[in-house]
């Protein structure tokens, strides 16, 4: 009787339970096959690397592929023998894929390497116990194949109900049924080391009440454990598919939903598979690793379907042969279940951690599908869904491959169990839409991050070029400043440089000097005249012939006027010239100073010389004594001043060196960016590119030493 | 050995479409009795005319849209609509108007919206609304009396000749439903005197209605039956009857100026509107709490057209007026999903 409320988890539907065919016989254990297939890929999280070389010799129980990283799972030799190949073969995939396998070719003595289970294990760490569960590489046997130390390092202070899941809703499924029913206390005890671990508050068992026998056994086995310190109860449960989905089960147990996109450990609950507490029980009571499960062999084309110990790696066709099953039979082989099972191809595909079931079913029993009709939006997929989604309504965004909307409609909730395509009337494989959708949504989030990515890369690329083209026209703008001013300049001088230049005033001089000989020839001419006309008595004609002498002789004294001032500014012009000219270097402003300084030593002479005769000119010496004195000063500082500019004229170096530097910077920025694309796209021209950096690197180093040298 | 590739599930339950039209037609039956019972042979010749223009439509058109006929035939969706719209055509109407309102629901209301699940419309209240606005007299003109208020009853012959030829001879059986006589004279009578009507008193054994409330419990039954076969669900045809119900008993309490209550649910097509017509899955919403606003608003419509409308019965409009509705009710009904605090409403946003 149950103690405890259920609840009832909407949609659901009843197949066929086709569960009693694999009950009559209890669990045999195989014979040795010769040779063991393990994928190096059981369980969820990250490959495990295989530890282990063609020709090694291994031992049952010794490890040959160790996980990699938290989230993944050792793997060890299910029997002793030698280790044949390392390669792919077709593993358990729906896809029919290969994958790398380790061959193990077995040497039929099964001996075990020394194993050592942890004594006194209730009184140990729960640390202690979750480095054992990982190191024997146990994963959940409910199906998913996630890592069970995974899950319960959990934070123990958040767990409040720890459940077992042993429901076991799949059609034909009978492997946690007949475990329970054969190794009931094993599993207590497994259960005991879990709540050792994550000290829930209770535990609960929940179990289909398909399943009286195996419910009476753990009852019965519970009697045994009188320090049932942590609550442990079984729950029968009513039979309705998908009850064993983990989030239905704890909907049955606790009446609460585990949140959209959360963990069962978000409420309180921990979840594990009956399969995985045994298989925990047997790995830190014993030692034993994970090498072996129990897995239902079934469907109408076997003569004696039953449950057996398989050890991991076994192929298929080895189970098939085991019970007799008549190979020209079989239409279908599923591993899994009816419902969530998938089909092999490959009969050597082997037996995984996760690997509950192989159907081998006949025509009959599973016919192949019937042509898929027109929805008529009956709606009975969505009061057969579980996860109270709209499947129809899914089916058509599907259909038209609107994403958008399928996302919008919750397709990500959707576990897949298979229930709206059981019960839809128009054969309609609604779940392969569904997955074809998660896919395709997936690979739209994966290409507009990746375009995304792409399209900030390429603003990041588009703002530096602007940038660098900002800077580079303000270089350019200040270059044509510099060269505008220079320009000006030049432009200033030239306009100076005709008043003072020597040859224009020389040909001015010789206009100058024509206009003067015209005029004094005009003069003589008009005094020629005027003599003329005064002896012929002339008098009028005299005294206009005096007004235009009068008018040239003014010319002619203009005209000599403009000579001497042009004559005075040739002498003076090149003096400025002169002086602009010659060009200022170091040694010249020496030599002044030095012709100045023996200008002083001559002229302090002569005053001396002056004082001792007590010349008169004394005065006079004392003056041109002082003129000198302030002249060599004035070539002093020109100098000091002209070296003084000379030293500054490093500093146009640093400029410079800096601007180096900077191009050098931005030179290794883009070869790291080039780099990271690459990187990104897995291109083949990583390596290449790596060495590009460093050479650019190594530039840029040269440059900023460079650089700091000069600044010393 | 040759493995199948196939992506689970690997079992289905063997339900098929064709066998949920099989159980609907199954259902009718109690209904269609009750109708040939009291109202003679008519409706059977007028299954048997539409059925017939519905298959032969149905065949011409898979054949136009190049698919598979036998493989659509098989589904029997042509031949439920052809029976949904028989039974809802008045029994002794001519032929023609039985071909018309068939073939275009085949045609126009199915297959140029794309096929059986495609129709945003039922098929067979279009059919029907089209004759019933095209061809008003013979729509209004065509059901008859009780064969309890008939000497002699209906013979086959004479609803054939009916039917098919000549229709002199109609008017010795014809008569106006009981919803449709309640309301006229109510304007001038009041409801004793209504009531005092042949057509309402009747004989001992039927006091009220004469026929109708067993052609109302008929559909009742058969509906019952796929309610219980999960055909459809309880929402539509218990939201449906609850507003009508509410309707009544709020506007039409007084029977002296109102169709009374009983009338509404058993004297018209009000139990084959909320079990047959209504429930139709393609043309209906599909979420839960859409199913209760769809089925709701036909209740209200069909006692609002009733009421002040001028046409006798209202399933039909109401229904198509409904099936306008039904994708956007279904936008903002969805379910709350497992995991999630609120339910979606709406669809999602174009950025």
């Amino acid at each position: 009787m149950n103690l405890i409320t259920l609840h009832e988890f909407k949609g659901g539907i009843h197949p066929p339970e086709n569960k009693e065919q694999s009950t009559s016989l209890p669990i045999s254990t195989m014979k040795l096959p010769e040779k063991l297939v393990l994928p190096i890929a059981q369980h969820i999280g990250a490959q495990s690397k295989p530890v282990v070389n063609v020709g090694d010799s291994v031992l049952k129980g010794e490890i040959i592929a160790q996980a990699q990283g938290f989230v993944s799972a050792n793997l060890h030799a299910p029997s002793s023998g030698t280790i044949t190949a390392i390669e792919d073969r077709v593993i358990a995939h729906p896809s029919g894929m290969s994958d790398i396998c380790i061959e193990i070719t077995l040497d039929g003595k099964d001996t075990w390497t020394e194993i050592q289970g942890i004594d006194n294990y209730l009184e140990a760490d729960a640390s202690e116990l979750i480095a054992k569960i990982q190191a024997s590489g146990i994963t959940g046997l409910g199906g998913a194949g996630f890592p069970t130390h995974v899950k319960a390092s959990v934070d123990e202070s958040k767990i409040d109900t720890l459940i077992i899941n042993a429901a076991e809703c799949e059609p034909y499924i009978t492997a946690d049924d007949m475990l329970m029913r054969e190794h009931a206390n094993a599993v207590i005890k497994g259960i005991e080391i879990i709540e050792r671990i994550v000290k829930p508050k209770h535990c609960l068992i929940g179990v289909e009440d398909n399943k009286p026998q195996a419910i009476a056994a753990l009852n019965e086995a519970l009697k045994n454990f009188t320090d049932n310190t942590f609550n442990i109860q079984v729950v029968a449960i009513p039979t309705k598919y998908p009850s064993g989905g983990e989030k239905q089960l704890i909907e049955i147990l606790s009446g609460k939903e585990v949140p959209a996109g959360g963990l069962p450990s978000d409420i309180g609950i921990l979840c594990q598979n009956v399969g995985t507490c045994f298989a925990i029980y047997k790995a830190i009571s014993k030692g034993e690793p994970l090498i072996s499960r129990i897995t239902t062999v079934t469907g109408e084309a076997c003569r004696q379907p039953q449950n057996f110990e398989v050890l991991l790696g076994t192929p298929v066709k080895d189970l098939l042969s085991a019970t007799h099953t008549q190979l020209e039979q079989v239409n279908r082989l599923i591993m899994g279940g009816p419902m969530m099972g998938f089909t092999l191809e490959d009969t050597n595909t082997p037996v995984v951690k996760s690997t509950n079931c192989i159907i081998a079913s006949s025509k009959q029993e599973l016919p192949d599908p019937a042509m898929e009709q027109a929805c008529i939006r009956c709606g009975m997929c969505t009061e057969a869904c579980p996860a109270q989604l709209l499947p129809q309504q899914l089916y058509w965004f599907s259909k038209s491959s609107n994403l958008e909307q399928a996302t919008a409609h919750n397709i990500a909730d959707c576990i897949e169990c298979g229930a709206c395509a059981y019960v839809c009337p128009s054969n309609i494989p609604l779940v392969q839409y569904y997955r074809h959708t998660k896919g395709e949504i997936k690979q739209a989030n994966a290409d507009k991050l990746k375009s995304d990515r792409a399209k900030e890369r390429f603003e990041a690329r588009l703002a530096r070029q602007e940038r660098e083209a900002a800077e580079k026209e303000a270089k350019r703008k200040a270059r044509a400043e510099a060269a505008a001013k220079k320009q000006a300049e030049k432009k200033a001088t030239e306009a100076i440089a005709p008043a003072t230049s020597a040859d224009a005033p020389a040909a001015d001089l010789e206009l100058l000097q024509k206009k003067l000989d015209a005029a004094q020839s005009a003069v003589k001419k008009a005094k020629e005249k005027i003599a003329a006309a005064e002896e012929a008595g002339d008098s009028d004609k005299v005294a206009l012939l005096k007004g235009a002498l009068a008018k040239s002789q003014e010319k002619m004294k203009e005209a000599a006027k403009a000579i001497a001032e042009a004559k005075k500014a040739a002498k003076a012009a090149p003096a400025t010239t002169g002086a602009a000219a010659v060009e200022m270097t170091p040694e010249r402003m020496q030599n002044k100073v030095d012709l100045a300084e023996s200008r002083l030593a001559t002229a302090k002479k002569r005053l001396e010389e002056a004082q001792a005769n007590n010349s008169e000119q004394v005065d006079a010496l004392n003056t041109a004594v002082e003129k000198q004195q302030a002249r060599v000063a004035e070539a002093k500082q020109a100098l000091a001043e002209f070296l003084k500019q000379e030293s500054a004229a490093p500093s146009v170096d640093l400029d410079a060196l800096k601007q180096k530097v900077l191009a050098a910077q931005t030179r290794v920025d883009k070869a790291q960016e080039r780099l990271d694309m690459a990187k990104q796209q897995e291109l083949d021209t990583v390596s290449a590119l790596q060495t590009g950096l460093e050479k650019q690197q190594s530039k840029l180093k040269e440059a900023q030493d460079a650089l700091a040298e000069a600044s010393k | 050995m040759k493995l199948l590739t196939l992506s689970s599930p690997h079992t289905t339950r063997s339900f098929s479409t064709a066998d949920v039209m099989r159980l609907v037609i199954l259902a009718l039956i109690p209904g269609i009795i009750a109708l040939t019972y009291f109202f003679g042979p008519g409706h059977l010749i007028q299954i048997f005319i539409a059925a017939t223009t519905a298959i032969v439509a149905e065949a011409g058109i898979l054949k136009l849209r190049k698919r598979p006929i036998g493989f659509y035939l098989k589904d029997y969706s042509a031949l439920l609509t052809a029976i949904l719209l028989a039974i809802s055509l008045p029994p002794y109407a001519p032929y023609w108007v039985t071909i018309v309102a068939s073939g275009f629901a085949i045609i126009v209301a199915k297959h140029l919206y794309g096929g059986l699940g495609q129709n945003p419309f039922n098929p067979a209240m279009i059919g029907f609304a089209l004759v019933l606005v095209s061809f008003p007299v013979p729509m209004t003109t065509s059901w008859s009396a009780p064969s309890e208020l008939l000497e002699n009853g209906i013979s086959l012959s004479e609803a054939l000749t009916v039917i098919f030829s000549s229709r002199e001879s109609i008017d010795a059986f014809t008569m106006a439903t009981p919803l449709d006589e309640y309301k006229h004279l109510v304007a001038i009578s009041t409801a004793d005197e209504i009531l005092a009507n042949p057509l309402f008193k009747g004989t001992e054994q039927s006091q009220i209605l004469l026929g109708w409330e067993w052609v109302s419990a008929g559909f009742l039954l058969g509906g019952l039956f796929l309610l219980w076969k999960k055909i459809f669900t309880w929402h539509i045809p218990v939201s449906l009857l609850v507003s009508l119900i509410l309707c009544s008993s709020i506007f039409g309490w007084d029977s002296d100026t109102n169709v009374p209550l009983t009338l509404h649910i058993l004297g018209g097509a009000t139990m084959l509107g909320a079990f047959f017509i209504a429930t139709d899955p393609v043309t209906a919403s599909t979420t839960h709490l859409g199913k209760l606003i769809y089925g709701a608003g036909i209740g209200i419509l069909i006692y609002v057209i009733r009421t002040w409308g001028s046409y006798p019965d209202a399933v039909a409009f109401a229904v198509l007026l409904m099936n306008f509705a039904a994708p956007f009710i279904d936008q903002y009904t969805q379910p709350r999903t497992y995991g999630h605090k609120k339910a979606v409403r709406g669809l999602a946003k174009k950025d």
